[in-house]
């Protein structure tokens, strides 16, 4: 299993590729892959938004990032798992996460992928700044709500 | 004690700054820091904290050492 944050674009697809070749005779037994590949869009909200920042808090992030895929892993039991997320400066259409899960079966690989997005939405400890034509905002919070505090 | 503070994102650029040490006595929870740093007011419900880079509440203990940050709901994914 590998997580990773990245400062600079990255092209999922290439990563996905490269990730799958180092699995090697591994794949063999496996029966499904999921992926869920996040852009940047360009508006939010009904406004256009022309760029974005995303800050983390290095260190967490990563150690929040390692606990869902490996909780998800307990849960779920499938055979490996990639996720990459950028941060810095982003343009539409960029490439924001990348979730990939491998799996024998497609049903703990679809519902694997779908949790450990929604988990690194709520828990992962990433912030974004959209710039407008005529102002800058901080993103409130992610579709769905965020709970107040994990103990 | 010191206890090292951090800030992200609309909280670090409400501070003014990313990051401090703060030197004082008496400081047992996170909410006794957060009281140190914002003029003895109580943890507004929209900001999460956490000690030592793991999730925390006001009422989690701090220690000599410990790392306590303060941000908003996080936006990532």
């Amino acid at each position: 299993m590998r997580v990773e944050i990245r400062f600079d674009p990255f092209d999922p697809l290439v990563e996905l590729a490269r990730y799958q070749s180092e699995l090697g005779s591994a794949s063999t037994r496996l029966g499904a892959l999921t992926l869920f590949i996040g852009t940047m869009r360009d508006h939010n909200e009904g406004e256009p938004v022309e760029k974005m920042n995303l800050e983390h808090y290095p260190g967490m992030t990563e150690r929040q990032l390692w606990r869902i895929v490996e909780n998800a892993q307990r849960r779920w039991n499938f055979d490996d798992a990639l996720v990459i997320h950028r941060v810095g400066d982003l343009l539409p259409a960029d490439p924001i996460v990348l979730v990939a899960v491998w799996s024998s079966h497609r049903g703990t690989a679809f519902e694997a992928c779908r949790a450990i997005l929604e988990d690194l939405k709520h828990r992962a400890p990433f912030w974004k700044k959209e710039t407008l034509p005529d102002r800058t905002r901080w993103v409130a919070q992610n579709t769905g709500g965020s709970d107040r505090r994990f103990p | 004690m010191t206890i090292h503070v951090r800030y992200f994102a609309s909280l670090r650029e409400r501070f003014g700054r990313a990051e401090e040490n703060l030197v004082a006595d008496g400081i047992t929870t996170v909410a006794d820091v957060w009281k140190a740093v914002c003029e003895g007011t109580p943890i507004p419900d929209q900001v999460l904290c956490a000690v030592n880079l793991e999730y925390a509440t006001p009422e989690t203990p701090v220690h000599d050492g410990d790392e306590v940050a303060f941000f908003p709901p996080v936006t990532g994914g």
